[in-house]
């Protein structure tokens, strides 16, 4: 029979949609308005999981997201997501679920007999076991314990749906749709407040959906589903059912996920499955309600075993009993409510099992003043053993158990900014403290209020007082007030494989063990035990595991204190974190002006500070990048080469005092270039480390452009205006990025100035615009462009540079009238290889270790003036006799490899760290001279030219033997440059 | 976080980069008899403290205005937001 757990009416759920589901291969039927967990139960399956250390079979605890028990894989295939809480997971037609954690099937699982083992697996087991032989944790203990550990597993296959991100802004955010959070919504919707109303539910009302009280006139359900009706209608209120408040930041800041799609096979044409919201609030109001904390006692994990209020959620709102005989194990009040509730709908009760003296009775079946003491029944609850006050035992026939040791106020959003929670001696529990997040107030039971009635009061009072109300426009209706009457009981005498923690299998003797142990602190308990560490952190079980600390360190509960709650609330997706920055789309991409004609050309891009650049330029018949490089450097040396360097940063410097400022941030001195002049600059940090190196090019008395490397371009230019804002404010200096307003373009080799010349309108000859010169010119007849006569490969070279609409434009007739000279298009890849051809730094010998002085550039930094790093680079360690300086390195053998990394050894010697001589920063093969090449850093390196060394990698296992070189392997004395 | 903007009004804190103690500003004259030992300690010797503190944001993702941002490190609470540049010239800096 199927459904036949499900009571023939009632409920909210929709009897006239049923929906086919299949749970571990088996298919079932549930309603519409069924969670996972309620179409199992209704179906009669209460055994839904394993334990995670124990492998002992586990059904559903709870009705709500703090359920540790019932976690499954929902869904197949790309979509499949581990760890899904049944509770929570909204049910739909085709849902597909397994259950997780199991070698073997889930009534026969192989791991069980970790259960048999128990007395090896308790607290701090990995601590002690797996310490001796030290060789068998990487051999044997590691492989079997990463085998057995984890939940749900991945299906390691992309995500094929998207999730998205968005921006919220609101004068009341309220968390929580039960009465606290309807009534504070009504009130301030009402009165014209933005307002943004969040529940984690996908039916808003909280309890007034589980129970069977009614407000006025209507069932509690009713009201709520009429206000959510009122809310909805409102323009200026915002209603969002599916939505988890993961946490409070600062300044009234929420994180907030809305499951769009979860509860739907796949989602929507063209809408996302989740979405991260980031909600600014002027205020807010916490509404989350109380959990409901069960009782430990011997053997309470068996399937049938569950809160007290969980069945009654089941039965009130999705018309389903977990068994057909219920018992109950109550401290309080509330738990005769299960009761009562069950009763009226035709459950059997076998009887209510309170541990207090004054229990109400019932006319309608036995109570009993005792204890439960024991459990029976292996995959599921089958017997219930009962002390009674009279010492005498029962045994009670039962298939469910519904357990109540009180309620905690859900505090955790008032903890998420190091506040802490104070004790109520009423409710026994942890309710806010006055250090709160900004701007947020609290009501109904998640301040402690855990009537019906308290709730609705104090949730307008919330309302009316946040929003500074004098009168209210809301009538409340009438509602249950019943006060607390609870006796604080938290594990029954002499119990120990009572589970406080299921998921992570935390009993109340591993709690005594850690204690005797002398783990005092509740950190330390919760790290040592794994107490409150699964994926429910601890809402059902830390409360529990504080007491018995409590009681055993003979102190009270509060002076023991709680572990710091922390964001998220619930298990939150990384894609939902992630968003749309995946993959392409990680991180922003930027491209060149002249990137289509790169691409045209079949260009290999490498990304460089985000930017796309051409990394070389393969043409038919090239086999492997090399042959590309190859023939690009030995072209742009032979002929003339062009290569994209918009990429380059670029800021603008003007001003009466820009020379005097450029004199600041860099070492070596600008005030007396000449307007029409390019000159190097090496910028220090202000410890007299290198920071970044560039040009600057001085194109009015008053005007210079700065040049800075790619990746360096943001960093510098937060530099420079920290300099000019902080330390200089008074000069007349303005500064601007123009990294993107300029295209830029490299023309090197002896053909560059011929090419150039049928392109500007002006004379380039050597005489008319000498290396180093820099000018505002035209180009093609009256285009305003700039050129520099800079060269990084060591050529005959010009940077020509056009506003960016141009450059692709510039670059195809650069390609057109260099045609007679064969112009070679190179990349990065080329780039690289004649810079290190002519020795010139780049980011591998600036990599923030490096001072002026190991660069070889130590004179430039100028004495007669003040710059950024100049007096700490001064300083004794950074001027050592032998000093790093940077030097060049080839191989004895023309055929051996040089690989950047690899430090130098002396010939003779150990080769240790302790007799590390130097190491290689870059590393190419260079064409020109046929083999390969690399710069590196030597101690006193400049005196040791000519010196046979070892190079050794004991990485890459390589040792070969180099020769200590000049830097600069082709034309030394920079003749090239000024043809 | 939220940083109250003298110019732009309330802006996340995302928006910025943040650079640490606002002693940054007070960089030592180089020509100082003690200016290695200035230096050294301007670079290196920064209090770290956990309550107010005045601080260095740059708004980076907007008008590049360094800010000295007084905040609370316990509490993240931010009692004033100034511009670098008029505390600079408040401390004596000028050319």
């Amino acid at each position: 029979m199927t459904q036949h757990n499900r009571f023939s009416k009632g409920g909210q759920i929709d009897r006239t949609t049923p929906q086919q589901f299949v749970f571990d291969g088996k298919s079932y039927e549930g309603y519409a308005g069924d969670t996972l967990a309620s179409a199992l139960l209704a179906n009669g399956v209460r055994l839904m999981g394993r334990s995670f250390k124990y492998h002992r079979p586990r059904g559903v605890l709870t009705a709500g997201s703090e359920e540790p028990n019932a976690l499954v894989e929902l869904r197949e295939g790309n979509r499949q997501e581990p760890n899904t809480r049944a509770t929570t997971a909204e049910l739909y037609d085709g849902l597909t679920a397994k259950s997780q954690n199991r070698l073997g099937s889930l009534r026969f699982d192989l791991l069980a007999i970790n259960d048999r083992l128990s007395n090896f697996f308790t607290a701090g087991f990995y601590y002690k076991t797996f310490m001796w032989p030290a060789a068998f944790w990487e051999k044997l203990y590691e492989p079997i314990i990463r085998h057995a550990a984890g939940l749900g597993s991945l299906s390691l296959k992309d995500d094929p749906d998207v999730y998205d991100k968005g921006f919220l802004h609101c004068d009341l955010l309220i968390i929580g749709a039960g009465p606290a959070g309807l009534a504070a919504a009504l009130t301030a919707g009402r009165a014209g407040a933005d307002v943004i109303i969040a529940d984690e539910d996908f039916r808003m009302g909280g309890r007034l959906n589980s129970e069977t009280f009614v407000l006025g006139d209507d069932s509690g359900a009713d009201w709520a589903a009429a206000s959510v009706g009122e809310l909805q209608n409102l323009p200026n209120v915002r209603v969002m059912p599916r939505t988890t408040i993961i946490g409070a930041f600062d300044h009234g800041i929420y994180g907030a996920v809305e499951r769009i799609s979860d509860h739907l096979k796949t989602p929507e044409a063209g809408k996302p499955r989740q979405i991260l919201w980031r909600i600014y609030s002027q205020r807010t109001i916490l509404a989350a309600g109380a959990t409901e904390r069960p009782i430990a006692f011997e053997n309470n994990d068996r399937p049938g075993i569950m809160l007290a209020s969980a069945l009654r959620t089941y039965a009130n709102r999705f018309s389903v009993t977990a068994d057909k005989r219920v018992a109950i194990f109550t401290n309080n009040d509330d738990g005769h409510r299960t009761a009562r509730d069950l009763h009226a709908k035709g459950v059997k009760i076998a009887a209510v099992v309170d541990i207090r003296p004054d229990i109400p009775r019932s006319t309608d079946y036995e109570v009993l003043q005792g204890e439960v003491i024991d459990t029976k029944g292996r995959l599921g609850l089958t017997f219930v053993d009962v002390q009674l006050a009279d010492g005498s035992t029962r045994v009670l026939d039962c298939g469910a158990l519904g357990v109540s040791g009180g309620w905690n106020p859900n505090v955790h959003m008032t903890c998420h900014q190091r506040g802490r929670p104070q004790w109520n001696d009423t409710l026994a529990a942890f309710v806010p403290g006055a250090d709160l997040p900004q701007g947020m107030t609290v009501a109904g039971a998640a301040k402690g209020d855990l009537s019906t009635a308290g709730a609705l009061e104090g949730g307008r009072a919330a309302a009316l007082a946040t929003l500074d109300l004098k009168t209210t426009n809301v009538d409340l209706p009438v509602a249950e007030d019943a006060p607390i009457a609870l006796k604080p009981f938290w594990y029954v005498e002499g119990c120990s494989r009572a589970w406080l923690d299921p998921q992570n299998d935390v009993t109340v003797k591993d709690v005594k063990l850690s204690h005797q142990e002398g783990f005092r602190s509740v950190e330390h308990l919760k790290r040592y035990t794994t107490l409150g560490m699964a994926t429910d952190q601890g809402k059902t079980s830390n409360m529990g595991g504080l007491a018995i600390m409590a009681e055993l360190a003979g102190k009270s509960i509060p002076d023991v204190g709680t572990t710091i709650f922390r964001p998220p609330y619930t298990p939150t997706a990384i894609g939902a974190f992630g968003g749309r920055h995946r993959g392409q789309d990680f991180h922003p991409k930027r491209l060149t002006p002249s990137h289509q004609w790169a691409t045209e050309q079949g260009a290999v891009f490498v990304e460089v500070g985000n930017w796309l650049r051409a990394q070389w330029f393969p043409r038919d018949g090239e086999t492997t990048w090399r042959e590309s490089v190859d023939r690009e450097v030995l072209a742009t040396r032979a002929s003339v080469g062009v290569c994209d360097v918009t990429t380059l940063g670029k800021v603008d410097v003007q001003g009466t005092d820009a020379a005097d400022f450029l004199n600041k941030i860099y070492c070596n001195g600008f005030a007396k270039l000449a307007v029409g002049k390019t000159r190097y600059g090496l910028m220090l940090r202000e410890d007299g480390i290198a920071m970044d190196d560039g040009t600057a090019a001085r194109l009015a008395e008053d005007h210079f452009v700065v040049t800075t490397t790619t990746a360096n371009a943001l960093p510098v230019y937060r530099h420079m205006e920290f300099v000019r804002q902080c330390l200089f404010p008074d000069m007349d200096v303005q500064l601007i990025s123009t990294t993107e307003a300029w295209a830029q373009y490299a023309v090197a080799g002896p053909n560059s100035r011929s090419v150039l010349e049928k392109i500007v309108d002006q004379d380039i000859s050597n005489d008319a615009f000498p290396f180093m010169a820099c000018a505002n010119i035209t180009v093609c007849g009256g285009l305003r462009a700039r050129l520099f006569r800079i060269s990084f490969s060591g050529e005959l070279a010009f940077e020509i540079a056009v506003p960016t609409a141009y450059g692709d434009a510039l670059m195809r007739r650069i390609m057109d009238v260099g045609a007679e000279h064969d112009i070679t298009p190179y990349g990065t890849e080329a780039l690289g290889v004649m810079r290190i051809e002519k020795g010139h730094a780049a980011g591998n010998e600036l990599n923030g270790t490096t001072t002026a002085q190991n660069l070889g550039m130590g004179r430039m930094v100028s004495k007669k003036k003040d710059s950024i790093g100049s007096i700490l680079s001064e300083r004794e360690g950074l001027n050592m006799a032998d000093d790093l300086r940077q030097i060049g390195i080839k191989p004895v053998d023309p055929d051996a490899l040089v690989p950047a990394g690899a430090h130098l050894m002396k010939m003779d010697g150990p080769v240790d760290a302790a007799h590390d001589q130097g190491y290689v920063t870059s590393a190419c093969y260079s064409p020109n001279l046929g083999h390969a090449i690399a710069l590196g850093f030597l101690k006193n390196g400049s005196e040791r030219l000519g010196e046979r060394m070892r190079l050794v990698s004991p990485l890459t296992q390589i040792e070969t033997e180099v020769e200590i070189v000049s830097a600069h392997f082709i034309d030394p004395e920079g003749g090239r440059l000024r043809a | 976080m939220i940083i109250e903007h003298p110019l732009l009004g309330p802006r996340d804190a995302a928006e910025f980069t943040y650079m640490g103690d606002a002693a940054l500003i007070d960089r030592p004259d180089w020509q100082s008899q003690t200016a290695a030992q200035d230096f050294y300690e301007y670079g290196y010797l920064r209090d770290n403290p956990a309550g107010w503190h005045k601080e260095l944001w740059f708004h980076e993702a907007g008008d590049r205005s360094w800010l000295v941002v007084t905040r609370n490190t316990v509490t993240h609470e931010i009692s004033t937001v100034e511009l670098a540049r008029d505390v600079a010239r408040a401390r004596g800096r000028s050319k």
